[in-house]
């Protein structure tokens, strides 16, 4: 399943682990992520500038 | 620890690189102190006056070692970052703050329950302890940015005493995005005193709170009212700490544990409106703002206050890598900068006239002389702008960009 990385800080947020603190449950396909979801460690980005983590 | 592959030829550098300002962060530790010291000085002075040590502390002494001890823009080499951040010694700088603050909080329930002190001794003491509370809150903040989950706990832990646990919520997820906007309860705007901008920042910030952890409770599927809610948990954190101090030292110690909280917190928020005072991000095409840059942050590299307060006026940085540890945080030059470090400027925001004397031409001149481009309170838009010129650049630009 795909990734995608804050540009501003490390965080990576995995399809299949999800965010469950933040709601999204581990398998929670990255197209169901609010775009105006914010990194949840930095609060820098918002999901729209993460940049997609190939595999 | 630098990785085991890091280039040999930056081996002997970091090795010669020391840091300055590692010792004088224990000095940090002398602020939960703060009230212990005022007992102190009562006592080997027999003043009770002695009692309001810790603003005199903040207000007085502090901004007199700015002056006398000046700024440092020194910045460790890059080489030493990685080891800086790992070097777990400055973590517990910021950790001992705790049990330290705690202790001094008994304390001084403990004296305020005694009946030996006379009431403007008492109320110097709660203000002291308040100066404690204010800045326990960006140890709070220092805590609150990291990855790791024992830290944010110990945020939370830090905030008790002032009830301010909904700041580690609205800071981290509200304040970082919206910084240098109108939206940003946190960020004050050019024509807004500190008067003004208390009641809406601590309102506006509450909100804020509750609105970020409903909708991540909502993604959920959890409750509201829960223990899951990370502002109502902080908040139980303070109930069951006031209550615990009622029990131990009677309910007249109340009035001063709501005293000191009010003093911590407006501290704390006599701090957010230095940080970026008039400043606003521009909007792109699309209409979202453009990002955070280090111009929409004011900065200082007054020694005393940066000791005291963990780097946090260099605050450009910290907007731009909120995960930096304070001992690794860097100046940098061509910055918005003001005239003295926070203690000095936090008394000219009490004093609203010589906050605008100061303040406002440097807001203006950071624009190149256009007002338009600053962040303005609305109700002094007109004002503003008949007193400064409409036109943009129509006074000789002195600013950069």
């Amino acid at each position: 399943m795909a990734a995608y990385r804050c540009p501003a800080c490390e965080y990576v947020y995995e399809e299949e682990a999800g965010e469950p603190r933040e709601g999204f449950p581990a398998g929670t396909p990255w197209s169901d992520v609010p775009d105006d979801w914010t990194c949840p460690d930095c609060a820098v980005r918002e999901k729209v500038d993460f940049e997609a983590v190939s595999a | 620890m630098t990785s085991a592959t890091a280039p040999a030829a930056q081996a002997p550098l970091t090795a010669a690189w020391s840091d300055p300002k590692r010792y004088l962060w224990l000095l940090g530790l002398v602020v939960p102190l703060i009230p212990v010291i005022g007992w102190g000085l009562a006592e080997a002075t027999g003043l009770g006056v002695m009692w309001w040590f810790g603003p005199a502390f903040v207000f007085g002494v502090i901004p007199l070692l700015d002056m006398a001890i000046g700024k440092d823009s020194a910045n460790p080499p890059d080489s030493a970052i990685e080891w800086l951040e790992q070097d777990r010694y400055y973590r517990w700088c910021t950790y001992l703050f705790l049990p330290l603050q705690f202790a001094s909080l008994a304390f001084a329930c403990w004296m305020w329950s005694s009946g030996d002190l006379a009431v403007l001794e008492s109320l110097g003491l709660a203000l002291s302890v308040g100066m404690v509370g204010g800045i326990a809150i960006n140890t709070a903040h220092e805590l609150g940015h990291k990855r790791k989950q024992a830290e944010r706990w110990l945020s939370k832990i830090a905030l008790a005493q002032t009830g301010y646990g909904h700041f580690f919520i609205e800071h981290n997820r509200g304040h970082h995005v919206r910084v240098a906007t109108p939206e940003d309860p946190a960020s004050s705007r050019m024509g807004e005193s500190f008067y003004a901008f208390l009641p809406r920042t601590v309102w506006g910030s509450l909100k804020s709170a509750l609105h970020l952890e409903k909708v991540r409770l909502g993604r959920m599927g959890k409750p509201f009212v829960s223990v899951h809610n990370d502002v109502l948990n902080a908040w139980a954190m303070t109930i069951v700490l006031f209550a615990a101090l009622t029990v131990i030292f009677g309910v007249e110690i109340l009035p001063w544990l709501a005293v000191q909280a009010v003093v911590g917190f407006s501290l704390l928020e006599v701090v957010n409106y230095l940080e970026h005072y008039g400043l606003l991000r521009g909007k792109r095409e699309d209409g979202r703002y453009e990002l955070t840059r280090p111009e929409h942050s004011w900065n200082s590299e007054n020694v005393a206050s940066n000791v005291f307060l963990y780097h946090l006026q260099r605050h450009s940085d910290h907007h731009a890598n909120p995960l930096r540890r304070y001992q690794a945080l860097r100046a940098y030059e061509d910055l918005p900068e003001l005239p003295s470090g926070y203690a000095t400027m936090i008394v000219y925001a009490y004093l609203t006239p010589v906050w605008r004397r100061v303040m406002d031409p440097k807001v203006l001149a950071h624009y190149g002389g256009d007002v338009t481009r600053a962040n303005i309170q609305p109700r002094k838009r007109e004002r503003l702008l008949a007193k400064y010129g409409s036109s943009g650049g129509a006074r000789p630009a002195s600013a950069r960009r």
